[in-house]
């Protein structure tokens, strides 16, 4: 393990757990499905007026796609906590950081990319033109890894708490407005027939920043709730 | 002579000293609200614009400017005590999360109050209420990480974390609230009038001198509270005169 250089361990840990959530598949399933029903919900409560439905798409797609990746969020860290991996990992001889950045990129691969990937199926319900589609599946790809990210902040603060799940809500859903706010506005920039290249600009600054800050951040409150 | 700064960052010590001054606190801040409600109420005259309603701006604008304030020193408490790792720091910024909780809260009830008559509506979705708002739910999430936490120790660090994350995260917030604000909805209705009469300033001004000591004053009194439940096995707490046998 020692002579192993850090992208060596990043490809192992991603690897690692890709491999573990393929055996359940379920798990990835359900958070696809529920976010496929959170969406499929709103025509019904809302009714089915076309012009309504397609000013509210992009709303909609961010905020069940914000609360599926809140639901998978428990699972990031708790079984490699229960069953003592995740005190191994944090003896390795590379940095600690970079092995968290790696588990959020594996969590960002099977819990945000299939989100990004069933969203312009779900635009078409929601009859939203292709540009407004194009928009919202970039707007999608740089904004999932930050809820990936800041998630990863949460689920380690409340790591192996009672009532956890509803606790990590709590504290990462309003750190996550920024990223709401500027992925809708870039889909209804379209719309409104402005550029949506700021927002996306402004997305795009969110995760560098996040990419930068949030694995170290999360890699001290790992360090803090296993003491 | 060499003064030692470290003194009261003991728990012991700076229980006794909070005990004293917590009197210099509370007293102040019961005139100055007594003071600051009478000119409020009675010298500052009415309003051109919006009558006697407008008087509610004087609990309200103190509270909003101590919420933001509150969490900024909270913030600063708590990373103190994360980074030096001095108990007492924790220890304030948990005692002083509740009353920033407060002072939102109370910020955002007066205002909506205050926007029934002005504006017609109990609530819009302008940028200054939402950040307000979500100010809000950074308090409760401090609040319930903490006391969801059992270990003292583990429940001060993570909360640091979190209130530090928190600081970081407020500017970008804010600036995306009302961004997005600009970008949906036209300006909304902003407080009309000129300068203010002096009577409204002096009457502001000592409002929130009244509930900037209040905060002190319960912080304190909170903190004292927290020092004995923590230090409740230790022998000074055990010696002290208010614990009974």
């Amino acid at each position: 393990m020692n002579s192993m250089t850090i992208f060596g361990l990043v490809r192992l840990v991603i690897g690692r757990d890709v491999k573990l959530a393929m055996r359940r598949r379920a798990d990835v399933l359900t958070i696809l499905i529920f976010f496929v029903m959170i969406v499929s919900l709103f025509p019904l409560a809302v009714g089915s007026e076309v012009d309504l439905l397609r000013k509210m798409a992009p709303g909609v797609v961010w905020v069940a796609a914000l609360l599926s990746s809140m639901l998978s969020l428990g699972r990031m860290f708790s079984a490699d906590y229960l069953d003592g991996t995740l005190e191994q990992m944090l003896l390795v001889p590379q940095s600690f950081s970079m092995l968290v950045l790696s588990k959020i990129a594996a969590h960002w691969l099977m819990s945000g990319v299939p989100l990004v990937l069933i969203a312009p199926i779900l635009g078409l319900q929601f009859d939203m033109p292709v540009e407004s589609l194009l928009v919202l599946v970039v707007a999608l790809l740089l904004g999932t890894p930050v809820l990936s990210m800041i998630g990863a902040v949460g689920a380690a603060l409340t790591l192996g708490l009672r009532g956890g799940g509803v606790l990590v809500s709590l504290l990462v859903l309003p750190l996550c407005i920024p990223v709401l706010i500027f992925g809708t506005s870039a889909v209804s920039a379209i719309t409104e027939g402005t550029n949506p290249l700021p927002n996306l600009a402004l997305l795009g600054a969110i995760l560098l920043g996040s990419v930068v800050f949030s694995p170290w951040v999360a890699a001290q409150a790992l360090k803090i709730s296993m003491e | 002579m060499a003064i030692n700064w470290f003194k009261y960052s003991a728990p012991s010590s700076f229980y006794a000293l909070a005990g004293k001054l917590i009197p210099w606190f509370a007293w102040p801040a019961g005139v100055l609200t007594l003071a600051g409600l009478y000119i409020g109420f009675f010298v500052a005259p009415t309003d051109a614009v919006q009558s006697e309603a407008y008087r509610i701006i004087f609990i309200h604008v103190p509270a909003s400017i101590l919420s933001m304030f509150i969490y900024l020193v909270m913030a600063g408490y708590a990373a103190l005590g994360l980074i030096f790792n001095t108990r007492l720091s924790s220890m304030m910024a948990t005692a002083l999360a509740p009353s920033g909780a407060l002072m939102a809260f109370i910020s955002l009830w007066t205002g909506a109050l205050w926007g029934k008559p002005m504006w017609g509506t109990w609530w819009v979705w302008d940028a200054r209420l939402t950040s307000e708002l979500i100010l809000l739910f950074l308090y409760l999430g401090f609040i319930s990480l903490q006391a969801s936490i059992e270990d003292p120790r583990r429940a001060d660090r993570a909360g640091a974390l979190l209130a530090i994350v928190g600081s970081v995260n407020v500017p970008i917030i804010y600036f995306s609230v009302q961004w997005w604000n600009t970008l949906h909805q036209g300006a909304t209705m902003k407080l009309t009038g000129t300068s203010m009469h002096i009577a409204m300033q002096q009457a502001m001004f000592t409002m929130f001198f009244a509930l900037w000591m209040y905060v002190i004053a319960i912080a304190l009194s909170r903190v004292r509270s927290i020092i004995l439940e923590r230090e409740k096995n230790s022998q000074w707490v055990a010696e002290l005169k208010e614990v009974g046998q």
